[in-house]
């Protein structure tokens, strides 16, 4: 750096005598007092006492509503409380192996070129230990080679598309979330389970991948468990599009036993709110994969016996144990709110994280970062919904069940009946085959007992 | 059956359309302004109605005066919007190219997105009740509800309002004179400048109507300006920059097309808007509504 | 173009290059992806010349990338001047069937005629499910005539290439701007009756220039789906051609460099406005956008003007 303040000098000097004080080199001076104040302006190195830890979820835009907030709150709830050591064993130990957790945040609003952009950032100016982060598909996808290229331990926590490891191997990139596949695949199983005489399926999905890919891997699994099935109609409203009245009027015209949906945020509850105005759903039980982040919100507007995803042993559908107790008793009294799946998986995230890295500080005092990508792999670690195992992408990918419901308000408290439960193995392909080819075949050695 | 239930489809998305672009095609009309700080004007609306409704409801009056509340609410959201913008920031810049006002009203819809987030925040808002109380009606084999039909007879209302203030107002009048020459205007000793402030005040009022009016029937998010944008641009293109007939024509053309596109071909829905945007742009260069009358309004 | 300012230009690009072994990585990164972002600005400038403003070449940004990593993904083509060839072919057809329906618009009309096919554009690809839709899908680093690199050496290369095109882009630009085409293209946004009693037709100078800023955002979309190693269908969305057309008017036209300069510096202002503070980034936009069309409405670089006139002023006085 000093080298290059020397020659930025010699070179400011140099010119300086050759062509005099005119208006370019003025520029020229601007450009190189830029670089010069950017030098000043890096980060620090890490610290031996706290663990950097970077986050990025979206804290603006339509996704930051019913999943950012949820998850920067318990984020920060967690990193709070780990930092006092008050969270309950087996994550008694202060921050991360004694670490303290130093939080430094991004927001993931933005394209998929500007994520990169941003995560360089984050690595290479703000120079955190690790990341977790990503909600959108999209940027995982993006993210994971820079991971892979800056050798940074990068744990996606929410992002759903199972193209991440199956498509590649990664090294330093783990996911601690659960692939997609499991709702799609859950949701299929759970109607086929709760309608003995299930004939007919409608559908409508938000255009763009996350609704056009949740859409063919639920019909994909449910024509292997139905092949006579009916598909009445698929509707692909654009995202954000918000009003519904078309595309309700010509579901209501061509009613179904069910109608899938993965809409989120924003236009899912417009279409509760329009369809219930209606009555769409009197007649036609509509399936929400991940409906119970606005399940709250919607207490009194979600339709009685809908179906309700949490995307995974979350919310009302995680067990019973200490840590769900920890988790909901201090989430609830600190925001007022019960929490929702995006908080779930936070915390899941940052549990992973210190497993592992709690995990490479027994076995060596001085532990690197190579040191926790090896305790990481195919981790099994405990978490308020359930205990978690690394089983899939050959250790890097989080391997869980999957439970439907249906909503019912009781003594004015929102609670799930019906509540059948997949284990993992049967709503997940077996590791090294694609979820896409699995549910194609039959999904073929599914235990689902 | 089938057809007629498009054809209402049609007719209660095209209502909405209408609404949200009068106030868009009458600002360019007279100002020659296309004003991209529309879309925060709909999203400024809808967000004053929702908590409008939300203080309302949580007072428990009665529902049926809701209405009046939060429709006048965004109205006078919209005015004042509307004249801060005009007497703060375009005022200085009369007189300059159209496409440098696109960038200025681009500018101010970027300052308005973040200023709309931080008195409102990221989460999303609703206000359903004025939208559920009305009920619904059955209707050729399904049901509507009554607050969608109900605004196809707002959005008539609304254009028989334009209309009359337009042709049988002395300022409607002076409007037109203004659209059609400025400068003979001002020496004719109009006020241009009243009529600028005037005009602008109720253009970005008819935007925020618009969201009032929708907030019900949705949920609140930011980033909505945005969203609206395109959809009120390609209607008023296509009806012809400046004309309210142009945008009665055009929110029924693309009303229509989407509601045949959500029924029948729903692949294509996606395009729709910009296809019949370019289809009309390429047969008919200036809108469908301009080159054929003198009198643009 | 005068000797200084080639040699300032040299200097600053072989500043850069060097960098990449001097400076810190994310410093290289930005300097390497404004520099291919700012050949789709330097498009807009040769379009704002002619009196036209595009919102929508987005357009041809995303057939760059997607080009790129279309022949990387399906047709196993890795070679850069291969996929640039490509690439600029696509957008040579593309430019000339828009270009023969877009020069007989003017002002708004083109604004939004351009807005849309850039947006349906968007939705081909959001709807198209083997292009990943909004996913997007990853690009690797190209080889050079089959000459292949490591990892290093890769973001080296393609650092050295940028920086190649773009120093011919810079001479070459400049010498079509002082060129009898480039004078016409000025006298057409001035008055077009005038031009054509000349004998010239305005259409055909309008298509020309639109085919020219077309090629430049496709070698700008490429190289940018190089660096950052991804595309999605948001390079075809009307924000983010607004955002190139942002940085048109932060650098005005004045001058060929002028588009990699606020290139450069919006997006450090972008990294130090998400650092201060990631929710403000739209009103500081905003803002900047403002200020610069009412003070500064010739771009950031009319305040060498103002220099100028006081050392002129400073001369006659001594």
């Amino acid at each position: 750096m000093v080298i290059a303040y020397k020659i930025d000098v010699k070179l400011y000097f140099i010119i300086k005598r050759r062509f005099g004080m005119n208006f370019f080199k003025r520029s020229f001076t601007v450009f190189l007092a830029i670089l010069i104040g950017v030098f000043f302006t890096t980060a620090n190195g890490f610290s031996k006492d706290t663990f950097r830890l970077g986050i990025v979820t979206f804290l603006s835009g339509a996704a930051a509503g019913p999943f950012g907030i949820p998850s920067k709150k318990a984020a920060e709830l967690t990193v709070k409380e780990l930092n006092q050591g008050k969270v309950p064993a087996p994550y008694n130990k202060v921050g991360i192996a004694g670490k303290k957790i130093k939080v430094v945040w991004v927001d993931e609003a933005g394209s998929a070129t500007k994520q990169v952009e941003e995560y360089r950032n984050l690595v290479q100016h703000k120079k955190v230990d690790a990341v977790i982060g990503y909600i959108s598909s999209g940027h995982c996808l993006a993210i994971a080679p820079v991971a892979e290229e800056l050798g940074v331990l990068t744990v996606f926590y929410d992002c759903g598309t199972p193209r991440i490891f199956e498509e590649n191997t990664y090294h330093y990139v783990f996911r601690t979330g659960l692939t997609a596949t499991i709702d799609s695949v859950g949701a299929a199983r759970y109607i086929v389970d709760l309608k003995k005489n299930l004939k007919s399926i409608s559908a409508i999905n938000q255009n763009y991948a996350w609704g056009q890919d949740s859409w063919h891997d639920f019909i994909s699994a449910l024509k292997d468990l139905k092949p006579n099935i009916k598909v009445k109609t698929v509707q692909f409203p654009k995202i954000f599009q918000g009003q519904y009245g078309a595309e309700i009027s010509s579901l209501m015209m061509k009613p179904a036993d069910f109608i899938h949906s993965s809409f989120w945020g924003g236009d899912l509850e417009a279409f509760i709110l329009q369809g219930d105005a209606r009555g769409l759903f009197e007649k036609q039980i509509p399936i929400f994969t991940c409906g119970e982040a606005s399940m709250f919100r919607l207490a009194k507007q979600m339709p009685k016996g809908a179906i309700v995803g949490a995307r995974g042993p979350f919310g009302l559908y995680a067990p019973n144990n200490k840590l769900n107790r920890w988790f909901r008793k201090n989430y609830i009294s600190k925001f007022g709110t019960s929490p929702t799946y995006p908080a779930y998986k936070m915390v899941q995230a940052i549990f992973g994280l210190k497993s592992a890295a709690e995990k490479a500080a027994m076995k060596k005092k001085n532990f690197t970062q190579e040191d926790i990508i090896k305790a990481f792999e195919y981790l099994k670690f405990k978490a308020p919904s359930g205990t978690v195992s690394m089983d899939l992408g050959k250790g890097h990918q989080a391997m869980q069940g999957i439970a439907y419901g249906q909503y019912e308000i009781k003594n004015g408290k929102p609670t799930f009946v019906n509540v059948k439960w997949y284990p993992a193995k049967c709503v997940n392909p077996p590791d090294g085959m694609k979820s896409i080819d699995w549910i194609k075949n039959g999904m073929k050695g599914a235990k689902c007992n | 059956m089938n057809i007629l239930v498009i054809l209402l489809d049609g007719l209660v998305y095209s209502s909405w359309l209408f609404i949200v672009s009068t106030g868009l095609t009458l600002i360019y009309g007279v100002m020659r302004i296309l004003n991209m700080a529309h879309g925060s004007m709909y999203a400024i609306g809808a967000y004053t109605a929702a908590t409008i409704v939300g203080i309302y409801f949580n007072h428990g009056f009665v529902p049926w005066g809701s209405y009046f509340f939060f429709i006048s609410g965004a109205m006078f959201a919209g005015i004042i919007a509307g004249l801060l913008i005009e007497r703060g920031i375009l005022r200085i810049m009369y007189g300059s190219d159209e496409v440098i006002m696109i960038l200025v009203t681009y500018a101010i819809l970027l300052i308005l997105e973040d200023v709309i987030k931080f008195i409102w925040g990221v989460e999303g808002y609703f206000a359903y009740q004025p939208y559920t109380y009305l009920g619904r009606s059955h209707i050729f084999g399904i049901s509507f509800t009554n607050y969608d039909l109900y605004l196809i007879i707002v959005a008539a209302i609304i254009g028989v309002i334009l209309w009359l203030w337009l042709n049988k107002t002395r300022f409607g009048k002076l409007l037109i004179a203004v659209i059609n020459d400025q400068e003979i205007s001002v020496a004719m000793g109009i006020n241009v400048t009243k009529v600028y402030i005037i005009t602008f005040a109720i253009g970005c009022m008819l935007g925020a109507l618009a969201g009032g009016l929708t907030a019900p029937g949705i949920s609140i998010v930011p980033g909505m300006g945005i969203q609206i944008i395109i959809v009120a641009f390609a209607v008023v293109v296509i009806g012809g920059l400046g004309s309210i007939g142009g945008a009665l024509i055009g929110s029924l053309l693309v009303g229509m097309a989407r509601a045949f596109a959500v029924h029948l071909f729903p692949q294509i829905e996606l395009f729709v808007i910009y296809g019949v945007m370019a289809l009309v742009l390429a047969i008919r260069p200036h809108g469908l509504f301009v080159r054929a009358k003198v009198r643009k309004i | 173009m005068d000797k200084k300012t080639h040699m300032i230009l040299l200097c600053c690009l072989l500043l850069i290059l060097i960098g990449n072994f001097i400076f810190p990585k994310w410093l290289t990164f930005l300097f390497n992806i404004s520099l291919a972002k700012a050949f789709i600005v330097l498009g807009l400038v040769i379009l704002m010349r002619v009196g036209l403003v595009s919102f929508g070449q987005g357009l041809y940004y995303c057939i760059g990338g997607y080009v790129a990593g279309i022949c990387q993904k399906f047709f196993g083509i890795n070679d850069f001047f291969m996929i640039l060839l490509i690439g600029i072919f696509i957008s040579l057809i593309v430019s000339f069937l828009l270009g023969l329906l877009l020069c007989n618009y003017r002002d708004i009309f083109f604004a939004m005629f351009t807005l849309a096919f850039s947006m349906i554009l968007y939705g081909i690809i959001v709807k198209t499910e083997t292009l990943g839709s909004t996913d997007g899908f990853n690009v690797k680093l190209p080889t050079y005539f089959t000459i292949s690199s490591s990892f290093a050496t890769g973001k080296f290369l393609i650092l050295l290439i940028t920086i190649l095109i773009a120093y011919f882009v810079i001479i070459y630009i400049r010498k079509f701007f002082n060129s009898e085409l480039g004078y016409i293209s000025l006298s057409t946004k001035e008055n077009e009756i005038r031009v054509e009693y000349l004998g010239i037709s305005p259409k055909i100078v309008i298509f020309i220039n639109y085919s020219l800023a077309a090629i430049l955002a496709t070698v700008g979309g490429a190289l940018t789906a190089f660096v950052s190693g991804h595309v999605d269908p948001d390079m075809a969305y009307w924000t983010t051609s607004g955002e190139f057309v942002f940085v048109a008017l932060l650098g005005g036209t004045m001058h060929v460099i002028a588009p990699f300069i606020a290139s450069i510096l919006f997006e450090f202002i972008h990294m130090y406005a998400y650092d201060i503070s990631p929710n403000t980034w739209q009103i500081i936009l905003g803002s900047i956008l403002l200020l610069i069309i009412i003070f500064l409405p010739r771009g950031l670089w009319s305040i060498g003007e103002i220099f100028r006139k006081k050392e002129v002023k400073d001369a006659s006085n001594s």
